[in-house]
This record gives structure tokens, sequence and C-alpha cells, in this order.
């Protein structure tokens, strides 16, 4: 393998890059505006959630409990009849209605545990399960605190002193940013990398690489190492100007580290990019492939769900995708401040895979690319 | 021909630009009606801009065109006459459909003109008789040789018989013999209808001279205009090709020099260049090349000569390694061919018949860039392209993109490209295919001086007799075998006749005789004729639902002859749906937890054993100090970290106040919000556990129960909310991505012009192409709900009807968002990119399928909230899961009957008439 070629063939694919000022006008989109809106948007999973009150006791209690839903947690809830609730949940109005029925302070200060009925949207799963808890924990609060008064109780003995760390405020800004970075870094590096190779054929040119004094090596180094540089300058302007600073997102550890490892996933990308081209005969396929690999690789990383909550068999396949472990890694380095030392298996698992998807692209590449001449 | 009569076309100070590059200025010119009026000149005056301006292809900029009678600056006349012109774009088959067969491609222009079944069957039969294309009925446009493609453009244009035909070098790349039949083709044609009018461009003089009018450009201006004999007359020259040079500025004038023919020396050496023996190539059951044998000198100059398709190509690609023969061998200099020889491909220049060098480069950087590969020194880099640039008169060009540049022009740079790194041996497929006859003549003379004085090896194959005669010895090849081998004179000789050109089709002639029968007949008799005018079908104007299913017709066509992206489409979204079906969850347990205990009592034990005893949490090896909690948190092995403070069983049983410390991982805040209420629920539960045991059965037991009922999920799935959610993610990415990629690839690849130039309205090419893709995306629709239901078991309580009413106003959306996407686009790279954007995040974070549009903030919600995929999610999970009906959701069904039409017209307006 000859370095000045693989360099001058690198060249050559920046430079078509260049040439195509809506792709560069669609990555500066992406790596900023999306990055932005898409980290901005996302509310943490309990944030101004629908409530509906149906209050059929209209007490001081009832009121109470209506009053202690609020912002940022809850809209201001909408207080509605049993016959609205019905309609207005089917509507998808309301994630929760919480009904009061008739005489329910009495009941409660008598001692006769009256029920209060929640109804929950369940199909909306992320505010289903801890907005329930949450609703469960206000009333009882609510409920408690007033018999307490009444009754003159005293407050239980333990304390749980809860704090979140890396994020104390748990904002979901700072998560959702990175997540979207990396979302948007591994599409770009594995659509420019296919498509440089499957332009190369549907334009001919590969037919003309072939006659020249180039290896297959080289000519599939440069595309690696053209792609990666671009995405990685993209990642790290990113990584300053919207996440650091316009979404003021604190960073604990290592810039330098987390670019590290940058590389290190933008070689698995890339060389996966290939082996997409080297499958696609047609651009409109290897947009298909694309979406195939790429859906699974956002949803089933870790960044969008935790990994715990997958079923085994997803979780261990997942293990052998490269943003599996990046993901581990950039929450690890970024977050939680972590050092080489702590982040070194996921460096390792990331190496390792490029290099199997690197020898695996260029053995189809090797023998795939004299046909598409 | 008759002169007096209105002109066919009548140029008034036409100017263009491109940029900076002036293509044409000042141009005003009459041209003469019903008869052939040849366009000469050399290479990038001009030609082809003024071609696709009297098509009405490009949108004019200055000046003003009149064609048969009207305005061509006016679309109202544009749509008038279009109907009435045929345009064949240049390049070889550029404006076709490569899937496509030969019969379907033709079969398709005559839809788009509106022809019934019959007549449509009847005027293919009779085209494809006359052009010889017959055989091939079947063949796909894009396996066909060069000249065969020319020939089937020819067909398309010819089909709706128009009074104005335009054709841009129809016949560079076409061997004599088929260069032959197709002007007899054309004859015939004219002496059926001689009213039409043909405009030609052509680098071939011999043709130009049997031209009625020629027109002579030079840098985007007129120099002449008249029969051909008026320019001979005035020019005071014998041949045509003469009276060119003569009428050429003087700068080029002075340079041009004739080509001086050096024999070769006889005795000079007998060394073996280049030697093949017995190549064989067969692709499936057919032969492209049988048994070739030969053998080539150093030095020498050996022609290549033969039909379109005879398997020139085949036997060149087989010579550089580009392809494995599947039988004999060959050898260059000595060594037999390797693919893997780098050494030898260092000292091979190659140049293939289609343009193949990188369009995104400029003419410098391809140059550089090949320089650099052969490995040349880069001191002498810069000198070596000068002085490329000067031999190939690519001086003033150096920094333009080829793609901008003529045929001819492109033809110049490839050859200099193959010469740059002045290799031992040239492999030329076609080199002068388009090129202009002067710069032909250079280009030889540099050839005849490489061979002669530096002693390289020039195999080449052309179509042109006169450069034929050049070599020192040539190889006629029909259908996969060399015919006869020898010198040209000897050839000619051999076939007594007086030229090569005739020996040439001598040879082709009784070659082909024992095939099939040779001459072509009339396309129509007379009479038929007639009928045929009075039948003639006139497009109208105005939207055809005809034409729109043409364009439906052509695409699910293309589709069907591309199975794997028909699969991939259908199999593909069920793998991604059940993927994320079973991926995605949103219950949080087996929550890693440890515990730095430092009371190590019952009670402490207690209070872990609450923890880790739920399904929810999984407890890891205890936390021996902070030091170990904050690595083994940092390392993100724990999501929870609980300190039990010493003396807590002592301080609890006193009822002294005492605090458990517990620490979240807020890394992921969503999976640290569940964390928290689990361990705020538990810690309450074990409180009131502890107190139940403590006071007996006289415990309070709360003060009220709540009652939480989870609806229209009971058992709080995620399957159950997912998969309905599901669909319309994929249902929104996939049909956009496919619509958006059909009409850039049409950009890319050339053939969007039949927009520009067929009465084809911008609404019909936009529903024609998305109606496939509808389909499409529908029968994706039903798979999914039938795998919804089945497979992962979710009911479908609500209106299937609602549902796919829904689903369709969906789809219809979702693909024209594609074209919509399509339509700001010009690469594929770049529709794909944008597509997936412009897609996969609002349809993923901004449409409910995880968090509620309406708890969404900033221009996510904005976005959420007009997003179709929103409101099908709303539809989709109020059938699935809430058993509701159309009315119920008819709130939901407005906004995607309304996204419907926005995005049509959207993409209608933004997607060009004309080339700008």
């Amino acid at each position: 393998m000859r370095a000045a070629n693989v360099l001058h063939l690198g060249i050559k694919e920046l430079r078509s890059l260049l040439r195509d000022p809506m792709l560069m006008v669609l990555i500066l989109w992406a790596f900023t505006a999306a990055i932005y809106i898409a980290a901005t948007a996302v509310p943490e999973s309990l944030r101004r959630v629908p409530i509906a009150i149906v209050d059929e006791d209209g007490s001081a209690l009832s009121k109470r409990i209506a009053s202690a839903f609020y912002p940022p947690h809850f809209v201001p809830p909408f207080m509605i009849t049993q016959p609205a609730m019905d309609k207005g949940m089917d509507a998808g109005l309301y994630t929760f209605a919480l009904d009061i029925p008739p005489g329910f302070e009495r009941d409660v200060l008598a001692g006769r545990r009256p029920a209060i009925q929640l109804n929950v949207d369940a199909t909306r799963m992320s505010q289903a399960f801890t907005g329930s808890g949450y609703v469960q924990a206000i009333v009882t609060d609510e409920v408690d605190g007033f018999v307490r008064r009444q009754h003159g109780a005293t407050a239980p003995a333990v304390d749980l002193a809860l704090r979140a760390r890396f994020n104390p405020e748990l904002n979901h800004a700072w998560f959702g940013a990175v997540m979207e970075l990396i979302n948007v870094v591994t599409m770009l590096s594995i659509i420019l990398s296919g498509a440089a190779l499957l332009r190369e054929r549907e334009h001919g040119t590969v037919e003309h690489l072939l006659v020249m004094p180039v290896t297959r090596l080289e000519i599939m180094s440069s595309k690696v190492w053209s792609m990666v540089l671009v995405v990685m300058i993209a990642t790290a302007l990113s990584l300053t100007f919207v996440v650091q600073g316009a979404l003021r997102v604190p960073i604990e550890g290592s810039l330098w580290l987390f670019m590290g490892g940058t590389v290190l996933l933008l070689f698995a990308t890339t060389s996966m990019g290939i082996l997409l081209g080297t499958l696609a005969r047609s651009m409109p396929q290897l947009g298909l492939l694309f979406m195939l690999l790429i859906i699974p690789l956002q949803v089933l990383s870790g960044g969008m769900t935790p990994r715990e909550s997958m079923p085994d068999v997803v979780r261990y396949l997942m293990l052998g995708a490269p943003t599996t472990h990046f993901v581990m890694f950039s929450q690890a380095v970024l977050y939680r401040g972590a050092g080489l030392s702590v982040v070194w298996p996921q460096l390792v698992s990331l190496a390792a895979i490029g290099a199997v998807l690197f020898s695996l692209s260029l053995a189809r590449f090797r023998k795939t690319i004299s046909a598409m001449a | 021909m008759n002169q007096a009569g209105a002109p066919v076309a009548r140029l008034t100070q036409v100017g263009l630009r491109y940029g900076r590059v002036v293509a044409l200025e000042d141009v005003s010119l009459d041209i003469p009606a019903g008869g052939v009026v040849g366009f000469i000149g050399p290479d990038g005056v001009g030609k082809s801009s003024l071609f696709s301006l009297i098509a009405g292809a490009r949108a004019m900029q200055a000046g003003t065109i009149e064609v048969l009678g009207g305005d061509m600056g006016s679309g109202a006349h544009r749509r008038r006459v279009g109907p009435r012109i045929a345009y064949m774009p240049q390049g070889l088959g550029k404006n076709l459909y490569p899937t496509l067969s030969v019969f379907e491609n033709i079969d398709f222009f005559a839809r788009v003109f509106g022809y019934a079944r019959d007549e449509r069957a009847r005027r293919i039969a009779a085209l494809l008789e006359a052009t010889g294309l017959a055989p091939f009925a079947d063949r796909p446009a894009g396996k066909l040789s060069g000249g065969m493609k020319q020939k089937l453009g020819l067909c398309c244009a010819l089909i709706h018989e128009p009074d104005l035909l335009i054709l841009d070098e129809p016949t560079t790349g076409v061997d004599p013999l088929s260069r032959r039949q197709f002007w007899e083709l054309i004859e015939g044609i004219r002496e059926q209808q001689p009213g039409m009018s043909l405009l030609v461009a052509t680098a071939y003089m011999e043709e130009a001279l049997r031209f009625d009018w020629l027109v002579a450009m030079s840098a985007g201006r007129v120099l002449a205009s008249g029969t051909p004999q008026q320019l001979l007359q005035r020019t005071g020259t014998a041949s045509l090709e003469q009276a060119f040079i003569a009428m050429l500025p003087d700068a080029a004038r002075a340079a041009y020099r004739p080509v001086v023919l050096q024999p070769r020396d006889q005795g000079a050496t007998s060394e073996t260049a280049i030697e093949a023996r017995d190549l064989t190539m067969r692709f499936d059951d057919f032969v492209a090349v049988d048994k070739v044998s030969f053998r080539i000198g150093r030095g020498e100059i050996f022609g290549f000569l033969g039909s379109n398709g005879c398997g020139k190509t085949t036997t060149m690609k087989m010579l550089t390694g580009l392809l494995q023969p599947s039988e004999g061998r060959a050898w260059l200099f000595g060594r037999e061919v390797d693919p893997h020889d780098i050494d030898t491909r260092r000292r091979v220049g190659y140049m293939s018949q289609s343009f193949s060098l990188y369009g995104e480069l400029t003419v410098r950087q391809n140059l550089e860039l090949h320089a650099r590969l052969f490995r040349m020194e880069s001191s002498r880099i810069p000198g070596r392209v000068e002085e490329m640039a000067v031999r190939f008169d690519l001086v003033a060009v150096m920094d333009v993109l080829p793609m901008a540049l003529p045929l001819g022009v492109r033809q110049r740079l490839s050859l200099a490209v193959a010469m740059i790194h002045g290799p031992e041996m040239l492999i030329l497929d076609e080199p002068t295919s388009g090129v202009d006859p002067v710069a032909r003549d250079a280009f030889w003379q540099i050839m005849i001086d490489l061979a002669r004085r530096d002693g390289v090896t020039i195999f080449i194959s052309t179509h042109f007799m006169n450069e034929a005669e050049r070599c020192d010895r040539i190889s006629l090849m029909h259908a996969g075998r060399v015919l006869v081998s020898d010198t040209p004179a000897a050839i000619v000789a051999g076939r007594g006749v007086h030229t090569l050109e005739e020996a040439f089709i001598a040879h082709l002639e009784t070659a082909v005789d024992g095939e099939r029968s040779p001459a072509p007949g009339p396309l129509a008799t007379a009479p038929q004729r007639q009928a045929e005018l009075d039948s003639r079908a006139r497009p109208r104007a105005g939207f055809s639902p005809l034409r729109l299913f043409s364009l439906t017709r052509r695409e699910s066509l293309e589709l069907r002859r591309d199975p794997v992206r028909l699969t991939l489409a259908l199999i593909g979204s069920v793998i991604l749906m059940l993927v994320m079906g079973y991926g995605i969850s949103m219950d949080v347990q087996d929550l890693s937890f440890a515990v730095l205990d430092r009371d190590r009592t019952s009670t402490s034990r207690d209070y872990v054993t609450n923890l880790s005893g739920s399904r929810y949490f999984l407890e890891h090896a205890p936390i021996a100090d902070y030091a170990e909690l904050d690595r083994r948190m940092r390392s993100g092995e724990l999501s929870l970290a609980l300190e039990i403070p010493s003396g807590f069983a002592r301080d609890l049983a006193r009822d002294n106040p005492v605090a458990v410390g517990a620490w979240i991982d807020g890394a992921m805040p969503n999976r640290a919000e569940t964390v928290r209420g689990y361990v705020q629920a538990m810690h309450a539960h074990w409180l009131s556990t502890r107190a139940r045991d403590a006071l007996g059965a006289h415990a309070p037991a709360g003060n009220f129960s709540l009652e939480t009922r989870f609806r229209y999920n009971p058992d709080v799935k995620s399957v159950n909310a997912m998969v309905p959610a599901v669909i319309p993610m994929l249902l929104m990415m996939i049909p956009a991505i496919l619509a958006a990629l059909s009409v850039v690839r049409e950009k890319e690849l050339g053939s969007i012009v039949n927009l520009y130039v067929t009465p084809v309205t911008r609404l019909e090419f936009l529903l024609g192409k998305q109606l496939p893709y509808v389909v499409l995306a529908m029968l994706n629709f039903l798979l999914l709900t039938a795998i919804a239901v089945t497979l992962f078991g979710v009911p479908l309580k609500g209106s299937f009807a609602a549902l796919t009413c829904a689903a369709l106003l969906y789809v219809i959306s979702a693909t024209a968002l594609g074209l919509v996407i399509s339509s700001f686009m010009r690469s594929q790279i770049a529709a794909l990119f944008g597509t997936m954007v412009m897609t996969t995040l609002p349809a993923v974070q901004f449409s409910g399928m995880i968090d509620p549009v309406t708890s969404l903030e900033g221009a996510g919600r904005w976005i959420g909230a007009i997003y179709p995929t929103t409101h099908f999610l709303t539809i989709a999970r109020g059938t699935f899961s809430k058993a509701l009906g159309f009315a119920d959701l008819h709130a939901a069904f407005l906004p995607l009957a309304i996204a419907v039409p926005v995005l049509i017209v959207l993409g209608v307006a933004l997607i060009p008439r004309q080339e700008r």
C-alpha cells in the first residue's frame, strides 16, 4: 500500500463532496439545527404531562389535590366531567385522568379508606410508567399531609436523601444532544462512504481505477480516511459550538478522549458503509439497506432506551454493533468524566469491531469490484 | 428544398451563458423548413446548447427563438408545439431507461404521446424492423452497444412523427454499416413525410455533405450557413473537411497541420507487445467474443473495426484485466494478463468507451490525480499537465468540471489522462467518437509520433475509415469473430473495391447475410401512411390521465426489474418492525445497584433485601468506600448506589432522625427518573411494612387507596404500545426515500430531459412516479398490519376501514414529501441523506411515538404538530388500541387530508419545467 495513492484518492473524495453544495448544507443542518431541535424538543419523561381531574367531591381536600399538579411536570389540570373524560382519553388529550369520588374528604377523615380512580393512557408508555408512580406519590402526600394536620400526627422517621449524579436536574437536553450527535455521526459516515463507492460504480469510474496502478486496499482506505475526516471535523465543531455552546451542556470528561473514541467508531461505520456499497447495486438499494441497518443501530444501542430493558437476545446481538459500545463510551466520558482506565474495554471492542468490518468489506470489495466495471 | 417558405425556426440574438462561460453569443439565424440542416463546428462551440434551446429543454436567457410559428420563451407555445418536436440529446442513450427493454422504451414514448394499443404495436414493429433492432426487442437498453442505443434513441424520437426532429450527434459511435442504415431510415421517413424538418449535429463531414443546408459554428457564433456547395465555393476547397478548417478562426487554423503519415519501418522490431490466443468471452449463453487471436508488435498501430456490439470493447477489457476471459490467454509485454499485476498497469494507458473520469473534479484536478496515481515524480507533474493541456487543446477549460464540457472535449480529456504518464502501450476504445475533425487529426499526429518515435504500441478501435487507413494493420470484427486481419491496403485489394469503407461494408454484409434479411423495409406503404396522418393523435395539452399512467407503468416496470429493491422494501420493513417491536421496551427492570452499608445490621440488610428482592433491581457486589462508589458509578456499572449510615438500626429504634443516601446515575435522564420513582416507592413500602410489624394489626392501612386503571393496554405491554407506533414510522421513511431517489436518479443519469421535451406535465410526472410507490407502501401497510395482529398479537380493536383509509392518505403524503425533497437535490447521496434527516427525526421523536406531542417544546413541537406522522399515529393507536372509528378520529384525518394536496402542489411548483 502506498500512502501517496491513499492520500491523493482521499483528496479526490473530499473534492467530490465539496462539489455537492446541497449535501454540505444538509451536513451542516444535521450537525447544528437538527441536534439543537432534538435536544431541546424532547422533554424529561415527565414534563408538561397532560392530566385531567374529575372532581366529584368538590371538597377542600379534592381542591388541594388538584392544586398539587403544576408545571413543569404537569400541565395545569383540565377540570372536566366524567363523560368528557372518556372522550378526551380516546382522542389522546390526556395521559392521566384522576377521578375523585363524591364524599372523598369525609370518608378519608372517617378512616373509611375511600378509593380514587386513576386512568392512564397506557399507549403512552414513557409517561404512563413513571407518571402513575408520581401521581400516586403526589396524591398520597397531599392526603397524608391533610390527615396529619387534622390529627396532628408525626413525620416518618427515615428520610431518603435522593441525588442524581452527573446530571443533578435530570436535564434531558444534556442527554438528547449527545445521543442525537451520535445518531447523526453514524448515519452520515455510513451514507457517505457507501454512496462514495456506489457513485463510482454508477458513473463507471470504478473501471478506470481498476486499470490504474492502485490496489483495492488503497482505494478503500482512501474512502475511509476522507470520510472519517469530514465527520470528525463536523463532530468537533458541533460538540464545541452546539452542544457546549448553544445548549450549554457541561462536559465532564476529556474531549480528546471522546474524539479518539469517535475515530474508532467512524473506522467501523465507514467500513460498514463500504460493505453496504458492495452489496447494493444501485442507490435506491443502498438507501433501503441503509435503513435496515441504521434504525436498529439508533434504536437498540442504548441511546434511546436503556439496554437493561431489552430482551437478552437483542442485548447480546447488539454487542456486535459499534454504536452500542460507543454509546456506553460517550456516556461514561462526557457525563461521568470517566478516563481511559474506565472506558478501555469499550475502546478495545470498537477497534475490534472496526477491524472485523474493515477486513470483511475489503474482502467483499476485492471480490465484487471487478463485477462493478 | 423550399427556402421561400417560413423558416422552421428563427433565432434572434440568442445568448446563453453557464456562469461565466459564454456558450452562445448573439446568434441570429433562420433555419429553413422541410429539409435536413446540419450543424458543424468544433467541439464546444454551442451546438448542443443551441439544440436544447430550440427543443425547449433549456430555459432561454437572452434573445428569442421562434419554432413552428411561436415563441419558445412562452410556456403555452411550448406546450402546444412540444408534441410536434422530437429531441434526441447527445450522449449514448442518455434519455433512455437502461433497465427497460428496447420494446418497452419505445412503448413508453408511444404511450406518452397517446397512441392506442394497435397503433403502438404497428409503429413499434415498423421502427424496430427499419432500424434492425427487431431481434433485440427484449434486450435491456443498458446492455445495448453504443450504436444500438443511438438507433433506439432515434426510434423513441420518431414514434410520434414529429414535424421537427432534432438529433444531436446521432451517429457518433455508430459503425459504418449501421450509419448507412440509419440515414436510409431517415431518408425513408422523409420521403413519406416531406414536411419534416431535421436538425442534425455531426462530426462526420461525409454525412454533412449530403445535407441540404449547413450551419458552421465556432465559439458560440454562426460562422457561415448555406448549402454544402455554397460553403465549398465560398472557401474554395474541395472537401468539406478542408472547408471546415478553412472556416475556422485564424488562430485555430494556424494551429492546424494535416496528418503526416510515417510508414512503419518493417524491420524495426519483431518484439511482441500484445498477444491474444483464442480469447473467448461468454455471458451466460451469449458468446461475446469467440476465439479471437492476434499478435501486435511493439510500436505498431493496430486498428480494431467492427459493427456495434461485435465484441471490440469486450476484447479490450480482457486485455486490460477488467474481464476474466472464459477461455484463452493473453500476454502484454510477454507477461500473462493478471488483474493484480500493478507493474504492467503502470505501463499501459487505457481509455474506455464511455466517459469514466471524475465529473466532480476539474480538468486540471483529473489530470493531476492520474499523474500522481501513476507515480510520476511530483516535480514533473505540473510540466506534464501543462504539456498535455496544450497538446489536447484543454488550456481554456483547465478549471472547468468535465460534466459541463461537450462530448468531444471530454473525449480529449480522457485521452490526455490515458497518456499522462507516458505509457508504453495505449489501449483506446473509440477514443475519437464525437471529436471534431481538427482535433482528431491533431490527436492522430500525436499517436503516430508516439508510435514511430517512442515505439509506443497502440491498440485502437474506431468507426472512422480515414482513421482506420492510418493504422499499420486492422482487424475487422463481427459478432465476436475476426473476419479479416491485414494492412488496410491489402483488405481493400482483397475485396476488389476502392475504399476501405466499401470493403468494410462488403465484409459485414457477407457476414450478416447468413443471419437475417438485411434490407430494412419502408416504414409504411403510401395508403397506410395517409390513414396514419388522419389518425395521428395530437396529444392534448393540460392534464392527461393516460400520460400519467404511462409514467406509472414505466416506473413500475423499472421497479419490477429491480427485485432486490422490491424485496428490500417489503422484507426490510418487516425486519425493522420485528426489531423495534421486540427491542424498544419502556419497562425498565434489572437495574443494577450496590450498597455501601456502614451499619451492617440485620435492619440494614432488611432494607437492602427490600430492593434486591424486587424484579426491578439486581444487586451487585457491595461497595467498600466512597472512592469505589465513585469509580463504579463513573464506569456506568451502577444505576443506583445506596449508602446506609452507621448506627442506622440504633437510631431507627430510638426514633432519632436518620437518612439513607441514594445516588442515581443521571446520564440517562429517563432511566434516572424511573429509578427515582422505584426507590421512593420501595422506601415508602419498607417504612409502612415496618410500622405494621411494630404495631401489629392496629396499624393504619393508609388513608385511601388509588386504583390505577391502565386503559387501552391493560397489561401495560410495550409491544401493544410500540407496534402501532412503528407502522407510521416505517411507512414514512421507506416510501419517502424510494420516491425521492426515483426522481433524483433521473436527474443524475439524464433521463429527466424527457420531462422537458415531451408533453408530460409536471403534475403528471410527479403523480405518475408516485403511484407505484403508493401501491408498494400500501402493500407494506397491509403486511405490517397483518404481522402486528398475528405475530405480535396486538389486537386491532377499532375500524380497519378507517385505518386503511388513513394509511392511504398517509403514504400519499409520505411519497409526496419524498418528491418535494427530491426537487432540491441534485445527487442521489444528498437525496438519500436529506430524506433521512427530514423523516427520521420528526417521525421518531416529534410525532408522539415516545413522548406525546403536547409535551414537546420549541421547534420540535411545532414540527410535530404539522407532521403527517403525528396524525397517522393518533389514528393508528386509536384504531389498534382504543377501538375507535372514523367518527372519533375525524380531527386527525383533517390534517392528513390537507397534507396531501399541499405537498403535491409544492412538489409541482418546485420541480423545474426546463433545464436552467
